[in-house]
């Protein structure tokens, strides 16, 4: 009886089956990395290996400063696209083409059964498709790219149970900063969180992925749930899109791939939450376990906003600050970041950046924008930030002495409205939308 | 290598990888130790980049290192002359880091409250011991697998030596 993650890890080291503390060597089919690539090269120059092992495994995206803020990061750029000719990487996307964890899901370079080593934290993100995926560091990476194999032990997996359905205004990423602020930022240190139960089916392709990207909060080192009919639909979609070539192929080797965990596998620990009883949550500064409800911190003045990042910058994320943001106008300055070039593109469709723009709305070129405060909207001394990001640490970004709240892209644009953080409804709440 | 001796600088928990070396210079400050340890701890404690010596150690809470993947996070105090970091529990990204670039960090929660900055502790690697005022603190050993990696100097070291 295995946990998917055991079933994921099995398959990546070639082993019947495996045991939570066991260390592991694993041949991931993924190896990401973004701009820290260049990074990572001059690390690979240390080891005699010329060539990578597996260049086809290797994807790469420019996304964390894009487009170049200085001189300096676009050599880095240079560098990287120097590296990726050099080596003959395929799966390289370009700076604006959005944010790694975005575009390799949409590209369809990750998938069911499949195990992923990024190098960047939010790499659970990944899990939301059945996959196994964690971050590790840049040696790790340069020694991956070489011998094509790491070490990893097996996690202890820890069981959430999804009940029911979410209430109107309420998201997962009230959900997540909940279950932070409850199990703290090392809830799941070193393990495996899998989600499971008849709530997920409630949960749109969206919003799962910030179930799994926010994971990387409460320290877990991979986070999953098991791909469901939704899952399938949302892949065949966006990958006729994206590969109209051979998006069939590709969907035929992840329903091969795809793994799931047997029902009667061993957990260190279980949780269960219903839905509807989550509340709109903030975390407060300077720690994303610093969770309060809302309520609790309504009507404290904001500067600006923030919608984007790989947690919540995805379509429904912009959907639901322009159903705010239409014919209002913001008081705040209000920054919106699509994940993606094709968020970006639907969003444009549907006419969200048009009425985000008319409430007065900042729009950027898709990527991480400020959320490590590199560039595009970093904060000043003393500004203080309600922003639908995954981290709020003193200086992320930018300055140490500005303020971050973090909290679900609808609080975001209505706190903006408003000028101080606000629960949404209060906001549109029995006014016309047009006042 | 058998005791070495070690001045603490103490700090609590969920100490972050923003405060222990900024997102702002992660492109731009990579490879110079110098610039590395300058930047060191910079928004958790301006004053350790300036006074700490080769040989000192940390001693922190839980979670040390959590946030960000960023190796510089362990690089900047390898710069910096940190000998080794002891915490109740480390972030699993950051322990990694640490292992896979030959930084010793060692879960030790039972010694972190009893030390303050500026005290002396004594280090045994082989007996697994930690030793300060009068009294032993034992610590788990790395895996054989892992500790492999941590002897030859970090993951680079290790893949070279192998191929
Ligand atoms: S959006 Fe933020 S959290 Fe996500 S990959 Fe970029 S910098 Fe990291």
């Amino acid at each position: 009886m295995q946990t998917l993650t055991e079933k994921l890890l099995a398959r990546a080291s070639s082993r019947g089956r495996v045991k939570p503390g066991e260390i592991v060597v694993v041949e991931p089919d993924v190896v990401l990395s973004h701009d820290n690539t260049a990074a990572i090269s001059a690390i690979f120059q240390q080891l005699p290996h010329e060539r990578l092992r597996y260049p086809e495994r290797l994807a790469i995206t420019l996304d964390h400063a894009v487009p170049p803020p200085t001189a300096r990061h676009a050599r880095n750029h240079a560098r990287i696209r120097e590296f990726v000719r050099e080596q003959g990487i395929g799966n390289f996307f370009e700076a604006g083409r959005g944010i790694c964890h975005q575009v390799l899901c949409e590209e369809g370079i990750v998938g069911p059964g499949m195990t992923l080593l990024g190098a960047d934290s939010h790499s659970t993100h990944y899990g939301w498709l059945g996959a196994f995926s964690a971050g590790i560091g840049r040696s790790e990476v340069a020694a991956l790219w070489a011998t094509g194999q790491l070490w990893l032990r097996v996690p202890e997996s820890i069981r959430i149970t999804l009940a029911g359905k979410l209430s109107t205004g309420v998201t997962v990423k009230d959900l997540t900063i909940g279950m932070i602020g409850r199990l703290s930022s090392d809830g799941a240190n070193y393990m495996a969180v899998e989600f499971e139960g008849d709530g997920i089916a409630n949960l749109s392709p969206d919003s799962r992925a910030v179930l799994t990207n926010m994971m990387a909060e409460m320290g877990a080192k991979n986070a999953c749930m098991a791909p469901d009919a939704a899952t399938w639909r949302w892949l065949a979609e966006t990958l006729s899109r994206t590969r109209p070539h051979d998006h069939k192929e590709r969907l035929d080797v992840f329903r091969a791939l795809a793994l799931y965990p047997d029902s009667a596998a061993d957990y260190a620990a279980s949780h269960h939450i219903e839905l509807d009883e989550i509340e709109p949550m903030v975390s407060c500064p300077d720690a994303v376990e610093n969770a309060l409800p809302l309520s609790a911190v309504a009507r404290t003045p904001v500067d600006l906003g923030f919608i984007g990042t790989c947690t919540n910058g995805r379509l429904e994320d912009i959907a639901a600050a322009a159903d705010i943001a239409r014919g209002r106008r913001l008081r705040k300055r209000l920054l919106v970041i699509p994940a993606s070039s094709l968020v970006l593109r639907d969003a444009a469709e549907a006419g969200y950046i048009a009425d985000l723009i008319d409430a007065g709305a900042t729009i950027g070129t898709p990527g991480c924008g400020p959320c490590m405060g590199v560039h595009l909207g970093v904060l000043a001394p003393g500004e203080v930030c309600i922003s639908s990001a995954n981290r709020n640490f003193r200086g992320r970004m930018g300055e140490p002495e500005a303020e971050i709240y973090l909290s679900n892209p609808a609080v975001v644009a209505a706190s903006c409205v408003a000028g101080y953080l606000v629960h949404p409804a209060d906001v549109t709440g029995g006014r016309p939308a047009a006042s | 290598m058998a005791r070495t001796r070690h001045r603490v600088w103490k700090y609590g928990d969920s100490v972050n990888t923003d405060v222990i070396f900024p997102g702002k210079y992660t492109y731009t400050v990579d490879h110079d130790p110098a610039a590395l340890a300058r930047h060191a701890l910079e928004d958790l404690d301006p004053g350790f980049a300036g006074s700490v010596e080769i040989g000192d150690v940390i001693v922190a809470g839980r979670n040390w290192g959590n946030g960000s993947s960023r190796e510089q996070a362990v690089t900047c105090l390898l710069a910096a002359g940190v000998h080794a970091v002891i915490a109740k529990s480390f972030a699993r990204i950051y322990y990694r880091n640490a292992i896979n670039s030959g930084l010793l960090v060692i879960e030790c929660p039972e010694i972190v409250d009893q030390v303050d900055s500026g005290d002396m502790i004594e280090l045994d690697m082989e007996a697994a011991e930690i030793r300060c005022g009068g009294r032993r603190y034992p610590f788990p050993q790395l895996p054989e697998q892992v500790r492999e990696i941590v002897e030859a100097g970090g993951i680079i070291a290790y893949v070279k030596k192998r191929s």
